[in-house]
Formats: C-alpha cells, sequence, structure tokens
C-alpha cells in the first residue's frame, strides 16, 4: 500500500492536531461534520472498526427506543422533518438529511439496531468524515508546549498531541453493583442470544429501560423472569416524558399485575450465592424489610454504565454519579480541566434548567445531535477567533419569528427547556440572531439584554412555547398559553409575546401584524 | 458517588434521612438523581417557575436574593423544598461557590416522597422550624 493510499484509508496518524475528537458514534461524526463547517482542523480516532458507536452493539434486542417517521408532516429535506427523525445526524447538504428514512424496512419506526448502524455509517461516509478506526485510547497526560500547555494522547498507534480534546466515548462500560455473589452474575452486555434462555428461571437486577427491554425480550423463552431493585419502576406515561420505563416495555408490568410469569419487584438485592438447582437470589424488600430468597437459573445485572474516562480524574477531571460522567459547563466543557470538552450521550451531564424535574435528550442523538453543532461552533469562536455572524433581526419580524421557531423548531422540540433560540438588544437596538444556545447560558452565562424562546412540558402533559426576556440584568420568565394543535402563531401568542417584549429595546409599539 | 449503596452510606450520615432502614435509603438513592454544577452556575434562579428539590452531597452553594448572599449550604443541606411546597417560584438564587453535586428530585414526586416517608418528613419540618426561628431571632 502507498503511503497516499495508507493516509485515504487510516488517515489521522499519530502527531500533532489542533483538536483530537475521539470516537466515531454519532456524537464523535456529528461534531466532526461540525468542526469542518467551520473550518477547524481536527483528527478523529475510534476503537471501533467502523461508524456507530455504542449501536454497533446494542440495544441487544435489536430496536431502538428512539424512531423516525417515513411519512410526516413535514418535507424530509426540511429542518422541521428533524422533529419527526430522532435519528438521523444533521446537516446542511441536502443529499446527507434524514438519511435513517432511507434505513428502514418498513416493519417498524423505530429502526433495528442494524438499521441504525447503516444510517449512521451511511452518514459518515456520504458526509466523508474522515475517522482512523482501530485505535484505542490508553493514557493521557498534560505537557506544556510553544503556546500553553496540551493533552498528550497515548493509544495503540502512537502519541496524539492537541491543545483541546474531545471526548465522544459514550456511557459503555458495564457497571455491576458490589452485592456479595454478584459474580454468579452476567451483566446486560454478556447477555446470550434469547433462545438461550428457553425455560429457564431468570432474575434481572435493575428496573431501567434495559431491564424491560431483556424481559420483554427474553418473555418468549424463559419460564419465569423477575425484575428487581429497591425503587418502584415508573412508566413514561405515568410521568409523561421520556423519565422511566418506555412504552415499548409496558408488557412486563402487566404480566407482573396479572401474575403470570413476570414478577416486578421492589427490593434490595442482598446476596447471590450458588446452590445445587441454580443461584439464590437473597432480596430484602423495601416496604418492610422483610428478607425473601428465591433461585434462579441466570441472573443479569442490568444496572447500567458507566463513562470510560480512563485516567482523565487523575488530570483533575471531576466526576459524578453512578455513571462517573463527567462534571461540566453548560457548554460541555469539563468543568475542572479547561480545553477538555464531551460530546455524545456524555453530553447529559450538562443538566440544563431540569425544569419540572424533566431531563433534557442530550443522552440520546435527537438531543446530543444538535448540542455537538452548538459545541462545534463554540470551539470555533471561542478558541479559534472564528467570527460567525449573526444575522440582524428586523423588530417588525421578532414576534412572528419567535413563534415560528416555537412552532416548528427542532432543537426547541428535542431540548426542551434546554436549548433555546436567542435574539439579542445591543446598544443601539439592533436586534441579532445569536442562534441556538443552552438556555442555562443564555441566562446565566451573558448580560445583554435578550429574549430566549424555548418549548418546555409541565410533566403533567402540557407543552407551551416559553419566553425569558432580560432587560436591565433582570430576567423575567413568560409561559404563553398552551394549544391542542401546538400551533403557536395565533393571534394570542402574538399578543402574548408582544407584552412579554413590550419594554424591549425598540419593541414598543410594533405592529402585532 | 460510584454506587447506589455508597449514596445510601451517604445519605444516611444526613440528618434529613437519619432515620430511614437501609432498604428505604437504597430506594431514596434510586428516587433521586444526581446532578453536578461547576462553581459560579446557578442552581435555582429566583422568579423562575419549575425548579426541583435538592440536596447537596459535596460543594458548598450560596443564597442570593436579588444579588445578595444571605447564606451558605453546605453538604447535607437541602433547599427547593418550600418553593414546590408552596407551588411559587423560588424566592433566591442558589449558586455553586464550588464545583457542586447534589441529589435531585423533580416537584412532582416530592409531595409522594414525603408522604410516602413520614420520618423524612418530620425532619424536613424540624430544620424548616430552625429555619423560622432563627428568621425570628434575626428580625427582633
Amino acid at each position: 500500500m502507498t503511503d497516499q493510499a495508507d493516509q485515504a484509508e487510516r488517515p489521522f496518524p499519530p502527531g500533532e492536531y489542533p483538536v483530537l475528537v475521539v470516537g466515531s458514534g454519532p456524537g464523535g461524526l456529528q461534531l466532526s461534520y461540525g468542526l469542518r463547517k467551520y473550518g477547524i482542523p481536527h483528527a478523529v480516532i475510534s476503537a471501533d472498526p467502523g461508524a456507530g458507536g455504542m449501536f454497533r452493539r446494542w440495544p441487544l434486542f435489536q430496536r431502538l427506543l428512539s424512531w423516525t417517521k417515513p411519512y410526516a408532516p413535514a418535507d424530509k429535506e426540511t429542518r422541521e422533518y428533524q422533529r419527526y427523525d430522532w435519528n438521523s445526524l444533521i446537516a446542511d447538504e441536502p443529499g446527507l438529511r434524514a438519511l435513517q428514512s432511507e434505513h428502514l424496512d418498513g416493519s417498524s419506526y423505530f429502526p433495528s439496531r442494524p438499521e441504525m448502524q447503516a444510517n449512521l455509517e451511511a452518514f459518515a461516509d456520504r458526509a466523508q468524515i474522515a475517522v482512523r478506526y482501530g485505535v484505542r485510547w490508553e493514557r493521557t497526560r498534560r505537557e506544556a508546549g510553544p503556546d500553553g500547555d496540551r493533552f498528550v494522547v497515548e493509544t495503540t498507534d502512537g502519541e496524539y498531541r492537541c491543545r483541546y480534546l474531545v471526548l465522544a466515548v459514550g456511557v459503555a462500560q458495564p457497571l455491576s453493583p458490589p452485592t456479595p455473589g454478584i459474580e454468579l452474575a452476567k451483566h446486560y452486555a454478556e447477555t446470550r442470544e434469547a433462545s438461550t434462555y428457553a425455560g429457564r428461571r431468570v432474575f434481572i437486577i435493575g428496573k431501567q429501560n434495559s431491564g424491560f427491554e431483556l424481559a420483554s425480550g427474553l418473555a418468549t423463552w424463559a419460564s419465569s423472569i423477575a425484575v428487581c431493585s429497591p425503587t418502584p419502576a415508573k412508566t413514561s406515561v405515568q410521568t409523561k416524558s421520556l423519565v422511566g420505563v418506555r412504552a415499548r416495555y409496558v408488557q412486563p408490568f402487566e404480566d407482573s399485575f396479572l401474575g403470570l410469569g413476570v414478577r416486578v419487584l421492589d427490593a434490595s438485592i442482598t446476596g447471590l450465592s450458588s446452590v445445587e438447582d441454580g443461584i439464590r437470589v437473597d432480596i430484602r424488600r423495601t416496604d418492610n424489610g422483610e428478607g425473601v430468597s428465591l433461585v434462579a437459573d441466570d441472573v443479569i445485572a442490568a444496572t447500567g454504565f458507566t463513562c470510560p474516562l480512563l485516567d482523565l480524574p487523575d488530570l483533575g477531571v471531576s466526576t459524578f454519579g453512578a455513571s462517573k460522567l463527567p462534571a461540566v459547563t453548560p457548554f460541555w466543557e469539563s468543568s475542572t480541566v479547561p480545553g477538555i470538552y464531551f460530546a455524545g450521550t456524555i453530553g447529559q451531564a450538562a443538566p440544563g434548567l431540569r425544569k419540572h424535574g424533566i431531563p433534557a435528550n442530550s443522552g440520546a442523538v435527537q438531543g446530543a445531535r444538535y448540542n455537538a453543532l452548538i459545541l462545534a461552533q463554540h470551539i470555533a469562536e471561542r478558541r479559534f477567533g472564528v467570527v460567525v455572524e449573526r444575522p440582524v433581526v428586523d423588530h417588525a419580524e421578532l414576534i412572528p419569528y419567535l413563534l415560528r421557531e416555537a412552532t416548528y423548531a427542532p432543537e426547541l422540540w428535542h431540548q426542551k427547556a434546554y436549548l433555546a433560540r436567542v435574539v439579542t438588544a445591543s446598544s443601539d437596538g439592533g436586534l441579532r440572531d445569536q442562534g441556538i444556545l443552552p438556555l442555562a447560558h443564555a441566562l446565566d452565562g451573558r448580560d445583554d439584554d435578550m429574549v430566549a424562546m424555548t418549548i418546555e412540558a409541565d410533566g403533567n402533559g402540557g407543552l407551551y412555547p416559553v419566553a425569558y426576556v432580560r432587560r436591565g440584568g433582570m430576567v423575567t420568565e413568560h409561559m404563553l398559553p398552551p394549544d391542542p394543535l401546538l400551533q403557536f402563531a395565533t393571534a394570542d401568542h402574538r399578543a402574548a409575546l408582544a407584552g412579554a417584549l413590550e419594554a424591549f429595546p425598540g419593541m414598543a409599539g410594533v405592529a402585532l401584524g | 458517588m460510584a454506587t447506589r449503596e455508597e449514596l445510601a452510606d451517604a445519605l444516611a450520615g444526613f440528618a434529613l434521612f437519619a432515620d430511614l432502614n437501609a432498604p428505604q435509603l437504597l430506594s431514596v438513592a434510586g428516587s433521586f438523581e444526581e446532578v453536578a454544577f461547576a462553581e459560579g452556575e446557578r442552581i435555582l434562579r429566583q422568579g423562575l417557575t419549575g425548579s426541583g428539590f435538592y440536596v447537596i452531597l459535596d460543594g458548598q452553594a450560596e443564597v442570593r436574593i436579588d444579588g445578595t448572599a444571605r447564606s451558605t449550604l453546605h453538604r447535607g443541606d437541602f433547599f427547593g423544598e418550600v418553593s414546590i411546597l408552596l407551588g411559587e417560584p423560588p424566592t433566591a438564587d442558589i449558586v455553586a461557590l464550588s464545583p457542586l453535586n447534589c441529589l435531585l428530585l423533580g416537584p412532582a414526586a416530592v409531595s409522594p416522597f414525603l408522604l410516602g416517608h413520614p420520618p423524612v418528613m418530620f425532619r424536613m419540618l424540624q430544620a424548616q422550624a430552625r429555619r423560622l426561628r432563627n428568621a425570628n431571632r434575626w428580625r427582633s
């Protein structure tokens, strides 16, 4: 193979790059696309043999929890269509949009795992996202360089040096609880092919989606299934959000209520031990502390994953929670080690406002893809001095523009109370569109006069736009009326937003149109 | 906290949860979510609706009313419950003075949680009584 051919096939040999991106899942691909859009030279490396990240392996039972509607109220090439397509990555070029819809066989609007992988591989291929595959990140250190500190990333291919490091490595390292005898259990990630559980008693530790995915996937095969953890499970239908067990996995609850083959138990697992006819599981009921034992043939720990940050904590990267997510700023930068950023599902570490307790969708593709594009622009502007034009907004256009965004902007619909359309007023009264920004940054990270438009949910089924208006340093919150058809450009909405913006520079007396 | 068990151990040391047994602590550890904030970030915002109930796991936070610092909160302290119980927006900003790790319970879950754990509700009532007493002392 010639050097040129090798360079094309395995780009980015070890060396020095302004930005190094680790990971080739949706987060890494979307971030690389964004960095290229802003002209930021960077390298992408990945331990995998191809694009797709976690979707090359999971979910085990072959269908995602996120959907893509092949037929939707909006044309596939439009921005509005993204609201109905949770799985495609985002691009300016028409030929790169809505790729998931090309990879659905029509049997479900929830893609199968191979369909999702094909979607991501198609994006990487058509967008020509260059990645050096088969390179495993092993260690990290810092060294002084001529223009400040650099990160040195040691890999199986050699050393990379960069000023800015972006980790898009997923939350994919199996996590098992320290329960005595836990070695008798297999982790979710080690679950075997479903038919090998035929006629067996299966005990599943954990009542998150993965536990109920297993309970659903094994229902055909297992002779009995118990799903157990100390905290009672809630479904997304109960929480009226994506919090809780998704509607796809309601069947085990029904079976449990009917006493037919599945038991959903609220108890802590105090120990596992080998017995003659299987694995004894000792549990203690949450409600009354009573100890109970049962015997299973297989115990599976669906107890989640941690973030594989390797030695970054030794470098000072602070982490939190069972998943060991990094503590980050609203722009997904380590809050303790500047210059290290996170993309993809790790972005869920930035909580945003968590209004009404509802998290953003940063842990899923439909949210993370927008975060990655915002992060790319942030890195370009903040670290490389790239100037991105902020379009002027005519005063007479502000209200209809914001209400159109509230009705159609996919960023606001997928990242409720988390991302906002932000328009600022300069000292001369001119209005500038700052684009889509994290709401927490718009509220706390700036002090200019601004209006930030979001879509929010109240946890009781209500969906409505909210305008945050800052004038003279004071922020006020204005909830606009809900609408049963989710159309927010009505006369009532125009009047409500005009009221909210009455004191905004240049807006007094602007005709509502 | 690395695991739910470690989190339950930490909760056992907080006055608010001191009366719960081990399975209840594990259940509480699973009901709350851990969230982290950078130094200087706001956790509650004065006048904005929809905030949650927080218990500080690590770090310090400042209570600010109209931009003026009023008090400092530490590990084991909690905030946000008054706004939820009264159904009104917070009357203060809570700002991280250091990297801050908290447990979060969404507002809709607070009432069922307290009703389901009367000892926690009693401890919370005691804490509120102390705050009221201190506020009255400050006024007199």
